[in-house]
């Protein structure tokens, strides 16, 4: 599904510094896998979902990702998105006065246009989404409020999960998705993601916490320190991590 | 980022930029209170106006133009300018559309303006003014039934030269400013409406602009009356040849309301707004203003500004009627060199007045906007209400917004709410679409249309996916 070799990116930042964040990740997710990657903040690890979905601040300087056989990196952000790669946001950004409605059917018929499928038309559109939001229990309403305008934290995560409902991706990035969320939103995001996991469907889980793992049980962790993964291992490993920190790792790898 | 598409719609070319060759009958450049008596002498004119002219021109000769404004613009030679400028008719003038050069018709084809069959169709009235002639007014009959005049101003003044003699300058004096003033000299035709009393007009009406000369000024004129119980929705357009030099259009509409009546007055502008680097395009210094005369009178003015190298205007009401409502809803967009100052003002007189102004600027490249508006509460209008939101979008480095609120209460009892907020189309923003499929057209389009909504609301159904077009077509491309 997805191979990373040794991919090493950086930003400028208001200075025009440029500023190492990604230092040779090495990943490769199979179909049908859940990979959650923890880590400390700054370690990389949304920097590596934006490049993933394509963010152009980032410049890569090394290494190759395929994304099923697909030089994913000479993809532009809209192709990447046909091709089946979705990132639900840390930060769901803002757009005022687009109907929230009518940005999901654009996307989702923008990218049936690309699978050779004809447009959803109103009526089915609109039923096909009114029983995915009860599965995110969003209320309706939603649909005619423009794109996260407004939203609660929790709201505009739970939006990110309906989009990703909606579009059906191959691979699915949830960059901490979970964070700031209350319990009820942390399961309705955890069940949106199990609903889709279908044994072909891969997920890369960025979280800072073991809590939303305990809904959505990984295949594999990763830990994520200072723009390397470290570690990876079984979900004992996150279960470890809640309780000893980070700081035990990256002790050990530094030896 | 993504250069090449930018790169592609910046070099789009400017759609309506051809010439229409027809002979047309021209005075030779130059101002002078004699082409003002020959111009009104070849149109036949009522001796009143030609003194109003000559008062007018008097008037203009003793000011200065406007330097308040934010725009940059080189010195107006007004002596190398052509004042009259009309296609040259067969006979006395076009009885019918049959009579029409064909050639301007052509014109008039390839700009989409529904003349024909086509207009029927739509259900618009056109009255479209080529250069400074009002060539033909589709509809008439019909309108006519209902009671409805709509012509060219040429024409109202040969057949009911006593409204114009009562209305013309009662709401932009020709001292009021120095382009009005010039305007009130040498305006050679537009259009004029009268919606009798308790009529309610069956159709919208509209009007469309075209300089076509080169080296002239289109100095037209709008006068709309409705009486009390009346309503009516008027819409224009414009657009212009691309020229290297930059063209003078300078004109005025002067709305008026009775008791009860309301007039909608819809602007879809796409002058030549000159190319990248600045060259050529239309000054489109323009008066406009509403009178609410009567009690529960309203004006709503709605303004698409896409085009011109620079727009100078503020439509404006004045709310004499008590419980009069005056509106203003505008999006102007300037892109590559383009400058705009536009804004509103609302003069609240009576009592229980209200006024509604939401303006939306778009920058891009190295564009220009300003919102200028001014709310002025009398000491006789109480209880007067006004809510303004002015927003700015700015795309790129290198454009510039700028808000020029005035408030003026005189009248304790008066509420105003300003709400004003300047934002960047983000790259974030781009980034979330193009993740959610859109390409980068598509996103730009549907960010900057939300960003626009209220406004576009506001327009006639059929007028709103034009301007959608519009705005699509003039700022595309410009994101980087």
């Amino acid at each position: 599904m997805l191979v990373i070799r040794d991919l090493q990116a950086f930003i400028r930042d208001e200075k025009q510094e440029a500023k190492q964040i990604l230092c040779g990740v090495h990943l490769t997710v199979k179909p049908g896998e859940v990979h959650a990657i923890m880590g400390p903040n700054g370690s990389g690890k949304s920097t590596l979902s934006n490049v993933l979905a394509g963010h152009e601040g980032y410049q890569i300087t090394q290494g190759d990702v395929h994304f099923e056989g697909k030089d994913l990196l000479t993809l532009s952000p809209e192709e990447r998105a046909a091709a089946g790669l979705f990132l639900a946001f840390q930060y769901p950004v803002e757009i005022p006065g687009v109907n929230n409605m009518y940005f999901l059917r654009t996307a989702l018929n923008s990218i049936r246009h690309h699978k050779n499928l004809p447009p959803l038309d109103a009526m089915d559109f609109l039923s096909l989404v009114k029983s995915k939001m009860k599965e995110v229990g969003m209320d309706e309403k939603f649909l005619s409020r423009a794109v996260n305008e407004g939203f609660s934290g929790g709201e505009k995560k739970r939006n990110e999960v309906l989009q990703m409902l909606m579009l059906e991706p191959k691979l699915a990035i949830l960059d901490e998705t979970d964070s700031g969320l209350d319990i009820d939103a942390l399961q309705a995001v955890a069940k949106g993601v199990n609903t889709l996991r279908n044994g072909t469907r891969s997920f890369i889980v960025v979280t800072h916490y073991q809590r939303l793992l305990t809904y959505i049980v990984p295949d594999v962790v990763h830990v994520m320190v200072k723009g390397k993964i470290i570690q990876s291992g079984g979900k004992e490993l996150a279960e470890a991590l809640e309780a000893k920190g980070y700081g035990w790792l990256e002790n050990e790898a530094e030896v | 980022m993504a250069n090449n598409y930018i790169k592609q719609l910046v070099n789009k070319q400017y759609e309506y930029g051809f010439v229409t060759a027809i002979e047309s009958d021209t005075f030779a450049p130059g101002l002078s209170e004699d082409v003002i008596r020959r111009l009104s002498h070849i149109k036949n004119e009522p001796e009143f106006l030609l003194n109003w002219r000559l008062r007018a021109y008097r008037h203009w000769l003793t000011l200065e133009p406007p330097a308040w404004a934010h725009i940059q613009y080189p010195k107006i030679d007004y002596q190398s300018m052509i004042y009259y400028a009309a296609p040259k008719v067969k006979t006395d003038g076009p009885k019918s559309l049959d009579d029409i050069d064909p050639a301007l018709l052509e014109t008039y084809k390839k700009l989409g303006i529904p003349l024909h069959e086509q207009g029927r169709l739509a259900g618009v009235a056109v009255d479209a003014v080529f250069d400074s002639v009002s060539v033909a007014t589709t509809f008439k009959s019909k309108l006519a039934e209902a009671g409805v005049l709509f012509c060219s101003f040429s024409e109202a003044v040969k057949l009911h030269p006593e409204l114009i003699e009562t209305y013309l300058g009662s709401v932009v004096p020709y001292k009021d400013n120095f382009f009005a003033a010039l305007n009130s000299a040498v305006f050679s035709d537009g259009s004029f409406v009268y919606i009798p009393k308790g009529v309610r007009c069956p159709m919208e009406l509209s009007t469309y602009f075209r300089i076509n000369a080169a080296n002239t000024g289109q100095f037209e004129r709008t006068l709309i009356i409705a009486d009390d119980h009346s309503y009516v929705s008027y819409l224009e357009g414009c657009t212009a040849p691309m020229r290297d030099e930059n063209q003078l259009h300078a004109a005025v509409v002067e709305l008026v309301a009775h008791d009860h009546a309301q007039i909608k007055y819809s602007t879809v502008q796409n002058w030549y707004p000159g190319d990248e680097e600045g060259r050529g395009g239309i000054f489109n210094f323009v008066t406009k203003r509403g009178a609410c005369r009567g009690v529960h009178s309203k004006i709503s003015w709605t303004q698409i500004e896409t085009g011109s190298a620079i727009t100078w205007k503020y439509p404006s009401v004045i709310l004499q009627g008590d419980d009069s409502v005056g509106e203003f809803y505008s999006v102007a967009l300037t892109n590559h060199r383009q400058q705009a100052d536009t804004g509103t003002k609302m003069i609240h007189i009576g009592k229980n007045t209200r006024s509604t102004i939401i303006s939306k600027g778009i920058s891009a490249g190295f564009g220009q906007n300003t919102y200028r508006g001014l709310v002025r509460i009398l000491p006789t209008a109480t209880h007067a209400r006004n809510y303004t939101q002015c927003d700015s979008l700015l795309i790129g480095e290198t454009c510039g917004a700028h808000t020029f609120p005035y408030i003026e209460t005189k009248n304790a009892s008066a509420q105003l709410e300003h709400e004003a907020c300047t934002s960047k189309i983000g790259e974030d923003q781009l980034f979330y679409c193009r993740q959610r499929g859109l390409s980068e057209e598509n996103a730009v389009s549907m960010i900057v249309n939300g960003f626009c909504k209220k406004v576009l609301n506001e327009l006639p159904m059929e007028f709103a996916v034009e301007a959608q077009k519009l705005l699509e077509v003039s700022l595309e491309g410009s994101v980087g």
